[in-house]
Order: structure tokens, then C-alpha cells, then sequence
């Protein structure tokens, strides 16, 4: 009997008819995976996020575990020497034992912070990529809000989480959460007492945060980012302009096998980044700061940094107080404002920003084509101007650290905060004005003119001259220039981009391709004809 | 006299009589030597009581006691005035501080004072350790006050769980978690415990040196403070910061920064990468 042949190399294709045969997914699936998506570095800033989220989601079923989230009081009998027989709530102690006494327990732990602070770094890089290009007008609006709630649901993920610990650290931050709540007028004190279960801090509120930040807020993520993820598959991605890249194609590669392999990798890559800061650089020493008491609060006690700048706005706000004379009597406290109300106008503004500002240029039109910064020089400006007022929010929620380090008066940060926070926004939207027009301008020169050679001509009358090489060949014109459109790509504006003096030699560390031979000199050309020359007019789309 | 006269003088005056009728020279004599007895006791008392010109010149200081008055009048009077009694506007009168005082100041180097400013900075010491037990002598004799116990290790059989639940409660407000210190109002500051030797912890919480509030023994007994100091000195200093590079212990702030200059540029620059490779 002759024995069949095992055939290694026929194997996938096989079981894939099989499976094929059984449930009928070829065709949409075909279509899945020849979905095309662009290709430029600043698409993958989204990924970052989500894989931390991963990451996130991994280390924290570990933490779960080891962790108790409970408020019973118990002894410390754990390694830590320094805290033994200090009592303390069973949270604390079950994440000292984390920290301390759990294989692996503490890399852990600091993994799933750093993957924290990546994860809202990430959603905050990334938006100011979509902000800055225009990728979130028509039709992609609701995937803005949807990105924003992200942003505000990490940040609630985040408060929470770093709540459980109930170390000093933790403590003062929910004492903070508490005073914001009551801050709030008339309901203020009912909304603290049902947080909390009654005056702070109470014995409830570490459970109550403990089934928010596993269960609640993470559900709420999940869902979010499924519909994020689904409605850029839906909507396809935007693309920069270049060539044959209009507003009605995508240009880019296969979903598989390169978008899901890079994606494979990136994924790896971010894992990676996450494990070596986790493994190299100690966050939140829970076991410096000591289980929490109301009367311990120590110094640069600061919040994360996502959450610093209300941090800020507290101190730098002056301290008014209105009362209103109704009944017995209320109080609006000053930190009312910077912490209820400034984080609500934030989330409005930030939300409906692509209504606004639509509705401000009366663009009704679908935009698949991503704009440069300089290109769209008013949001720009707006967008610099958030940012401008959000990084003098953040460092004055750290200007105790920084007066101390820099030995600068801690009052005068204080004022310099005041006062920056109103004079840096509008000097910010002005620069990055002007900066976005001489950009423009430019690019519009050298369409119209050319790149500079560097070569100085001398005239026979005796005048210098700079030889320009026009972009495009002469079509007619006196002064030997041709007309090139404004299309708000990248513009070549070295001698070297158009193919002059060879492509730069590629690669990260190491050439990957044989460099080629430069000239000896202007006077020797390269006898042979290089096989490749940069296409001109653009200089992007060598790949 | 007559007897007539004697009648119409009362019985005090009776009685008062003396035996014998006195000569007036003889009155005179007495009067005047009861006037040099009276004026002689009086004067010295008051030269037993009273410190005199002499005496506030030389006072009775000890050997070492006069070396740091030596010091003194080179290093300090110029702020502290003559006899340590201050100068307005420019230093204040170190009566009554204490050796502790001079011996947190002056060994950690911060006095004598570079420039008038918020706060003294900790700088390499001028004086040797004689040197300053000569100054902390001198103003001890001054004007006595707080003293710190011998010896250099002020720790022993400190509690460090004890003495880190005290630190939290008592220190940590003003030099923070991880005893690297923190800002005051106006340029003021806690400074950072970590160069600080037991003795100069020990001294600055009897003397309540700058800003910091006095901890006396009735405030924090001495193995409290010995708790606190064993708790700063091998606790806060020897962590070996089991999570890796510790970023300052500054807190959340320069993890925040981390997680951009190092989490956010690394992914950044592999974004560079993976995206160039098509």
C-alpha cells in the first residue's frame, strides 16, 4: 500500500478550506483583511494608548489577585521592616505585600502605573495629532467626543486607581476629592456623604473605588474604544494629501499580512517600552508614605500628572468666597470654581470643538484629507493656545516642587502662574499665528521660485546672482518658471530631496542597502546613471 | 529739766529717756556714724547684687568658652553684636539658644551666613569641630539653653517603625515622604534631610532652627527623637529604593515627566521606525 505524502506546504491552505467549508468566512473576511490603511508614524500615537490599555488590563487582573480592598484595620507583619506593627487598613497592607512579598508582586504593580501614566500621555498625544491635522471635522465628529469621554474616563480610571492603596499619597488625594465634592453648591454635602458613606473618609469608600476601577470604569473604556476602533474601520482613516491621494481613496497597505505584522510589533514595542520603566524606574513608593491618617500630609503630595493641572488651578486660585444670603445661609467656596467648574467648561469646549468650529467656517463638506498645521494656521493658534494653558495649569500643580528645587519663592510661582495663565494662552495663539503664515510662505516660494542651489552666479556686470532650481519645468513663462499648484504637502526644499546628491542611505542603526558611490567631486560626476531619481514634487512618497 | 516738763511729755517719750543727759557733740557723733554704717551696707549690697563695670567685661567662661568668644568676636559679631546680644536688621541675639543651636548652624555651615537672604543654605562648614563645640560653649555660658546630648550616634535602640509614624506625622509636612525637603512661602524652604548627621537632626529639632517649629522633650521625648533619627538615617537614607531609580522622590511630578521623556519619546521615535519601514 502506498503510503500518502504529508505535505507541510499545503497544510494552511487546507485547514483554511476547512474552516472555510464550515462557517463561510472567506468573503468577509477577504474583505477584512485587504482593508487599506495609511501608512505615517503619527498614526500609530492612537496605538500607543491602546496597547498600554492592554497592558493595563493585563497586570491588573495579576494585581487583583494579591490585592484586598478593604478598609479593616489590621497589624503589618510583613518584610517591610520599617512599617512592622504599624496598623494599618487591609488594603494597604495587601499592597505592601504586593510590593514586597508577592513574586514579581512589585514590577507589577509599578508596570500597571507606568502603563497608566502611558495610557493618558498617549490620549493626550494622540489628540493633539487629530486636533492639529483636522482629522476630526466632518464625518468624524462623533469619534472626537467619543476619543475626549476617553480621555475623561481614563482620568476617572486613573483617580480611582491610584485611591486603592490607601497610602498617605492616596488619602490626601480622595481628602482632595472630598473637599471638591462638598465644594459643590447645595448638593455638595449629599453628594460627599453617598460617596463615601458618611463623613470622610469613612470604611466604604476603598471597596466602592475598588469595583469602579475593575469593573465599571474599565467596562466603560472597553466599550469606548471598541466603538472608537470600530468607527475608524467604518469611517476608514484619514490620509495626508500627496500623490494620488484624494479625498475619495485610501492609499496605504493590506490589513494583512504588513498593517497586522507592524501592529504585531508595535504592540511588542509599547509591552517592551512599559516592562523596562516598570523594571527601571520606581513610581508611587507606597512603603515611604505610610498608611493613610487624616493628619499626615506630606510635602509634593501631587496628584498624577493628567489630574496635576486641577492641582494647578486650585493654587492659583485667588481665594474668593461668595456667600449668599438665603435661609442660614451658603457658602460658594473658591475651590468651586477651579475644580467643578473649570473641568466641566474644559469638557464642553473640548467636545464640541468640531462644531464650533465648523459652524464658524461654514464647512459643511466631508474631509478625508488631513490638513498640515500651517496649513489651518487659526486652529493651530487655538490649539497652542489649550496647550500653552494647560502646561501652566500642570507645572503650577508641581510649583512647590519646582520653587523648591530651583530655589525660586514659592509665592512668586504662584503669581508667575496667575499671571502666565492669562498672558501665555493669547501670546501662544499669536506666535503659532504667525509661525503657521511664514511656513506657508515658504512653501508657496519655493513652488513659485525653486529650491536654493547654494551656487552664487556672477553676472558679467558684475552682480551675484543665487541660482534657484525650479520644481517644475519651464512651461512657457518668460522668467523660465512653471506654475505648481498650493496642495498643502510637503514641499522639497533641499537639492538632495530632488535627487541631486542621491537619496540619504537608509536605514535605523545600520545601512540597510549598499550606499552608493558619492562623486568626487562637482567637477566627476558618477559615470554610471543612478537607476532611481526622486520623483519631483514630492518628497514623501519614496518608500 | 523740770519735772513739769516731764509730765507734759508723754510715756514715750518717758520711756524713750535716756539714763543720762547726753552731750549735743555726742548726739551729733552717733548720727553721723549710723549715716556712714547705713550708706556702707547699702552700697554693698548693691555691689553684691548689682554686676558692675568690671564684671560685664569679664565674665567667668571656661577655657573652651573663652577659645569661642575668641571665634565669636572674629567670625559672628559683626551680625550678632558684641557679647552675642544681636544687631537690629541684621542678626538676632543668641542669648538663651542654646549649644544646640550653634551646633546645628555652625557644623552644617550655615553660619556663618553667606548674604542676607529668606532662608541660610547648607554649605561646607567654616569651622572645624572644635572649633564650633568652642562657639556652642561660649554661648552656652552666655545665656544657657537647649544642649545635645554626647556622643555621635544619637539613634541607638531606636524604634525605626515608631520613629517613621512620628516622622510622618511630625516631619513629613515640610521635608516630604523621603525626607528630601520642600518649599516654603516666600523662598523658604525645609531643606533635605539626607547630608543631615544625627547630631544635627537632634540639634535642630531642640532648636527649631529657621522656620521649623521647636520640638522639645516635652514635645517629642529624647527616644522619640532617637526613634525619628534611626527612622531618617536607615530607613530614608539606606533604601536601597527596591523599585529601581527612584526620580529624586520628588512624587508624581517628575513621574509625570518620565512617562513623556522617556515612555512617549521611546514609542515615539518607534512609530518613526516601524512607519519608515514599508
Amino acid at each position: 500500500m502506498k503510503r500518502r505524502k504529508f505535505d507541510l506546504a499545503a497544510t494552511p491552505g487546507k485547514a483554511a478550506v476547512g474552516v472555510d467549508d464550515r462557517f463561510a468566512v472567506a468573503t468577509p473576511l477577504r474583505k477584512l483583511l485587504n482593508k487599506v490603511f495609511p501608512d505615517h508614524w503619527s498614526f500609530l500615537l492612537g496605538e500607543i494608548a491602546l496597547f498600554s490599555f492592554v497592558v493595563l488590563l493585563l497586570t491588573g487582573v495579576f494585581l487583583t489577585f494579591f490585592f484586598e480592598p478593604a478598609m479593616t484595620e489590621v497589624v503589618y507583619d510583613g518584610s517591610y521592616a520599617p512599617l512592622q506593627g504599624t496598623p494599618m487598613s487591609a488594603a494597604y497592607a495587601s499592597s505592601l505585600d504586593i510590593s514586597f512579598d508577592v513574586r514579581g508582586g512589585l514590577v507589577m504593580r509599578q508596570m500597571h502605573h507606568w502603563a497608566a501614566l502611558l495610557f493618558m500621555a498617549a490620549i493626550v498625544v494622540h489628540m493633539l495629532r487629530v486636533f492639529f491635522t483636522g482629522a476630526f471635522r466632518k464625518p468624524r465628529e462623533t469619534n472626537w467626543i467619543i476619543g475626549s469621554l476617553l480621555f475623561w474616563v481614563g482620568f476617572l480610571a486613573g483617580f480611582t486607581g491610584y485611591s486603592l492603596p490607601d497610602d498617605g499619597l492616596s488619602g490626601t488625594g480622595l481628602r482632595i476629592a472630598s473637599a471638591i465634592m462638598l465644594s459643590i453648591p447645595v448638593i455638595g454635602s449629599w453628594v460627599t456623604s453617598s460617596v463615601f458613606g458618611g463623613e470622610f473618609p469613612g470604611t466604604i469608600i476603598i471597596s466602592r473605588f475598588f469595583i469602579a476601577h475593575v469593573l465599571l470604569i474599565p467596562g466603560l473604556l472597553v466599550a469606548l474604544i471598541s466603538v472608537h476602533l470600530g468607527l475608524v474601520f467604518k469611517q476608514k482613516h484619514t490620509q495626508w494629501p500627496g500623490p494620488g491621494r484624494t479625498n475619495n481613496n485610501v492609499v496605504g497597505e493590506r490589513m494583512f499580512p504588513r498593517y497586522a505584522l507592524k501592529q504585531g510589533g508595535f504592540f511588542m514595542v509599547v509591552f517592551g517600552v512599559i516592562a523596562l520603566m516598570g523594571g527601571l524606574f520606581q513610581i508611587n513608593p507606597i512603603w515611604l508614605f505610610g498608611p493613610y491618617e487624616a493628619w499626615v500630609v506630606s510635602a509634593a503630595s501631587q496628584p498624577d500628572w493628567y489630574v496635576m493641572f486641577l492641582d494647578g488651578s486650585t493654587r492659583l486660585m485667588p481665594a474668593w468666597e461668595i456667600p449668599i444670603p438665603i435661609g442660614d445661609g451658603y457658602v460658594i467656596p473658591p475651590l468651586f470654581w477651579p475644580t467643578v467648574v473649570l473641568p466641566g467648561i474644559l469638557v464642553g469646549l473640548s467636545t464640541m470643538y468640531p462644531f464650533l468650529e465648523a459652524r464658524h467656517l461654514k464647512d459643511r463638506n466631508s474631509h478625508n484629507l488631513l490638513e498640515r498645521p500651517r496649513d489651518a494656521p487659526a486652529r493651530t493658534a487655538v490649539g497652542a493656545m489649550a496647550v500653552s494653558f494647560y502646561i501652566v495649569l500642570t507645572l503650577s500643580g508641581a510649583n512647590d516642587v519646582i520653587a523648591d528645587k530651583f530655589q525660586i519663592s514659592l509665592n512668586a510661582m504662584t503669581w508667575a502662574g496667575r499671571i502666565g495663565l492669562l498672558v501665555v494662552p493669547p501670546l501662544a495663539y499669536y506666535v503659532t499665528y504667525r509661525l503657521c503664515l511664514g511656513l506657508q510662505q515658504h512653501d508657496r516660494e519655493v513652488l513659485a521660485h525653486g529650491v536654493e542651489t547654494g551656487i552664487i552666479r556672477r553676472m558679467p556686470d558684475g552682480r551675484f546672482v543665487e541660482v534657484h532650481q525650479p520644481l517644475s519645468a519651464s512651461n512657457g513663462h518668460a522668467d523660465g518658471h512653471g506654475q505648481l499648484d498650493y496642495v498643502g504637502w510637503v514641499v522639497p526644499k533641499k537639492m538632495n530631496r530632488l535627487g541631486a546628491l542621491g537619496p540619504a542611505i537608509r536605514g535605523f542603526f545600520y545601512p540597510i542597502e549598499k550606499p552608493v558611490e558619492a562623486p568626487v567631486s562637482p567637477g566627476h560626476p558618477p559615470v554610471e546613471a543612478r537607476p532611481e531619481r526622486e520623483e519631483i514634487g514630492s518628497g514623501e512618497s519614496r518608500r | 529739766m523740770t519735772s513739769d516738763n516731764d509730765r507734759r511729755r508723754g510715756l514715750l517719750a518717758r520711756l524713750r529717756e535716756r539714763p543720762a543727759a547726753r552731750s549735743r557733740g555726742r548726739r551729733r557723733l552717733g548720727a553721723a556714724v549710723r549715716l556712714i554704717a547705713a550708706l556702707m551696707l547699702a552700697g554693698g549690697a548693691y555691689t553684691v547684687f548689682a554686676p558692675g563695670a568690671q564684671a560685664q567685661d569679664n565674665p567667668q567662661l571656661t577655657g573652651a568658652a573663652a577659645e569661642g568668644k575668641a571665634l565669636f568676636d572674629v567670625s559672628c559679631v559683626t551680625c550678632h553684636g558684641r557679647n552675642a546680644q544681636g544687631v537690629e536688621g541684621r542678626g538676632p541675639s543668641l542669648i538663651g539658644v542654646g549649644a544646640a543651636s550653634v551646633e546645628f548652624q555652625v557644623s552644617s555651615g550655615r553660619m556663618p551666613l553667606a548674604r542676607q537672604e529668606a532662608q541660610a543654605h547648607r554649605k561646607p562648614p567654616v569651622f572645624t569641630d572644635e572649633q564650633t563645640r568652642q562657639l556652642a560653649q561660649y554661648i552656652q555660658e552666655l545665656g544657657g539653653g537647649p544642649v545635645v546630648p554626647e556622643g555621635d550616634d544619637l539613634r541607638e535602640d531606636g524604634n525605626i517603625a515608631a520613629g517613621g509614624e512620628l516622622f510622618r506625622i511630625n516631619c513629613s509636612q515640610c521635608h516630604a515622604f523621603g525626607g528630601g525637603g520642600g518649599a516654603l512661602s516666600s523662598g523658604k524652604f525645609a531643606p533635605s534631610l539626607h547630608p543631615a548627621t544625627d547630631r544635627q537632626i537632634y540639634a535642630a529639632m531642640l532648636s527649631g532652627p529657621q522656620n521649623m517649629p521647636v520640638f522639645g522633650d516635652n514635645q517629642l521625648r529624647p527616644e522619640q527623637k532617637a526613634d525619628i533619627i534611626a527612622y531618617i538615617q536607615e530607613t530614608l537614607k539606606h533604601d536601597q529604593d527596591p523599585g529601581g531609580f527612584n526620580l529624586g522622590r520628588y512624587g508624581p511630578s517628575t513621574e509625570g515627566l518620565a512617562i513623556f521623556l522617556v515612555g512617549i519619546v521611546a514609542l515615539v521615535f518607534a512609530s518613526l521606525w516601524i512607519a519608515g519601514k514599508s
